[in-house]
């Protein structure tokens, strides 16, 4: 196959793609995107395989093998909970990969590339550099995010003189690499380097900012593979890498908005509590309220319209599916509920919302902080569960609070909210939430699957 | 510099389209999004088969085979979860 043809073949990929991911406005024709995004890939493997240098096979056929059979293990075996470090994971390989094909480049030139020197070696070192870092900073958020990795230093100026330190050393390597492109112990230093950085960066950041840590380590997976098209020349990586650089880019800023937080402070700073901070004793102190699941049932008896605000711990109690039985109850019952998603509920980004769809319910139920604040005041009932910081009105009223000016659901608008919580802990943060004390707010101690389980026994019963 | 040139202007459209179709993406679809972005930066396969069918240097051969390892299971890994994921979302029957 000639190289003008199979060049096409790989801008009918690249088209795919873009169509692909059009597919995704809307989640009809999303699952068809999914589809021409993957004939995409399957033409540019192909016309690949057709390419007059590949001489043996031998290799080629083990890696798809090994690779194809683990990936396809993962995919259908992951728990829609531990999606989060997977798509990890699954950045962290891509990054990997990208940083070793700009290895080959550098060892084999002449049956990979032939593009100028200067473009192959600055892409080459930027290719390791972020592949590399993107590889080591995704299995460290994976290792977080499984639960196996539990070390998290404070990040403090030693750290970020280190970081700068290794930033610089990696950029010296990467201009030895460009000057002296024989060297190959350079690059194999670089990659060490940047490893080592990639952990450094990723290692001191905590739970709840995962979701922006995931969505920029998607956007370095997807500008890794663009840096390798630059080193071997090629239009469909460069296209199909911005594209995901672009979209991780995207997402990325939309987390930090949901969080009122810069990315440097995302990244660098950290969140908690003040000397300015009120203490839990004032804010609740002889204020808050509770109930039992009987007498939320008959709150939820007379209600219209319910409003759940599920977040991380709902997932964490796999309470979803109780959830879904508790909200079928009361449409049988002629109230009409709705599910209030914060941008940063759950570890990834639209986390929630895919643990909702896997309990079946509708998508059609589930409403963004923008589409439903406005509705609060007319709810009978909002019913939080696992969630805190993203209800804490501290954030509109009080100008001290570390999370203030963080967009927040109004529940404490609606006529009752009722708080599934097993204590008076705090959330993320780490401060106090004046909701719980709030005069219209009762709270349900307890598990939060038992809880829901309690509330549609009670209501069953009226 | 010529051919840089067309890669560069290649790289910026690319960016543009980018952000274009990504905007238009819902934060329900924002996690299938993520996965299947993956997926597509797995695109780096291509090198890494070039460069393991290649007979120029072995153990540029050996890397590109370790490349075309990672770079499957994102490829395989991340359409096939986004798959089993976009057909949970159903709208109310």
């Amino acid at each position: 196959m000639g190289i003008s043809l199979i060049n096409i073949v790989y801008l009918v990929a690249s088209v795919c793609f873009i169509l692909g991911l059009k597919g995704l406005a809307s989640p009809r024709t999303a699952p068809r995107g999914n589809l021409i995004g993957a004939l995409g890939m399957l033409l540019a493997v192909v016309a690949t395989l057709l390419d007059q240098q590949i001489v043996t096979f031998q290799l080629i056929i083990i890696g798809l093998v090994v690779g194809g059979a683990i990936g396809t293990y993962l995919a259908l075996t992951v728990e829609m909970t531990a999606m989060p470090q997977m798509v990890a994971a699954f950045n962290g390989f891509g990054g990997g990969a990208s940083a070793l094909v700009a290895a080959t480049a550098l060892l084999a030139p002449g049956a990979l590339t032939n593009v100028p020197p200067t473009q192959l070696y600055v892409a080459t070192a930027a290719s390791g550099l972020i592949g590399a870092a993107t590889f080591t900073g995704s299995m460290v958020a994976w290792g977080k995010l499984q639960g196996v990795l539990r070390w998290q230093p404070k990040s403090d100026s030693l750290q970020k003189t280190i970081n700068g330190t290794l930033f610089l050393a990696a950029m010296a390597l990467g201009a030895l690499v460009v000057i002296n492109p024989t060297a190959f112990w350079a690059y194999c230093l670089l990659v060490a380097v940047a490893s080592v950085l990639g952990v450094m960066l990723t290692v001191p950041i905590g739970g709840a900012d995962m979701p922006v840590v995931i969505a920029l380590l998607n956007s370095y997976s997807g500008l890794a593979a663009c840096a390798t098209g630059f080193v071997l020349g090629n239009n469909v990586l460069i296209i199909a890498g911005s594209l995901v650089g672009a979209s991780g880019l995207i997402l990325t800023s939309i987390m930090c908005k949901a969080m009122n937080r810069s990315l440097a402070h995302v990244l660098f700073g950290t969140l908690g509590p003040t000397a300015e901070t009120a203490t839990a004793d004032e804010v609740y102190g002889g204020k808050v309220k509770s109930a039992s699941a009987e007498e939320a049932a008959m709150i939820f008896e007379t209600a219209r319209l319910v409003i759940i605000v599920p977040g991380y711990g709902m997932a964490v109690a796999q309470a979803q599916h109780s959830v879904r039985d508790l909200a079928n109850l009361l449409q049988e019952k002629g109230a009409e509920v709705r599910y209030a998603i914060h941008p940063v509920a759950g570890r990834m980004p639209g986390h929630m919302n895919v643990l909702l769809a896997e309990a079946d319910v509708p998508y059609d139920q589930l409403f963004a902080l923008e589409d439903i604040n406005d509705t609060f005041p007319e709810a009978d009932v909002a019913l939080v569960i696992g969630a805190n910081d993203v209800v804490n009105p501290s954030a509109r009223q009080d100008k001290t609070s570390p999370i203030y000016g963080m967009p927040i659901l109004d529940v404490d608008k609606s006529q009752t909210v009722m708080i599934i919580k097993r204590s008076l802990s705090p959330g993320f943060a780490g401060i106090p939430n004046p909701l719980f004390a709030a005069p219209n707010a009762l709270m349900l101690y307890g598990d939060g699957k038992e809880m829901v389980r309690e509330l549609i026994a009670a209501l069953r019963e009226q | 510099m010529e051919a840089f040139i067309i890669y560069i202007t290649v790289f910026v459209l690319a960016i543009f389209v980018g952000f274009e179709v990504i905007t238009k993406v819902p934060p329900t679809l924002h996690t299938p999004l993520m996965s299947g972005a993956n997926a597509i930066s797995g695109i780096t396969v291509v090198g890494a088969l070039v460069a393991a069918g290649s007979k120029e240097s072995t153990i540029a051969a050996v890397l590109g085979c370790a490349a075309v390892i990672m770079a499957t299971i994102n490829v395989v890994g991340g359409f096939l979860v986004t798959n089993r994921m976009l057909l949970m979302f159903k709208k109310k029957k």
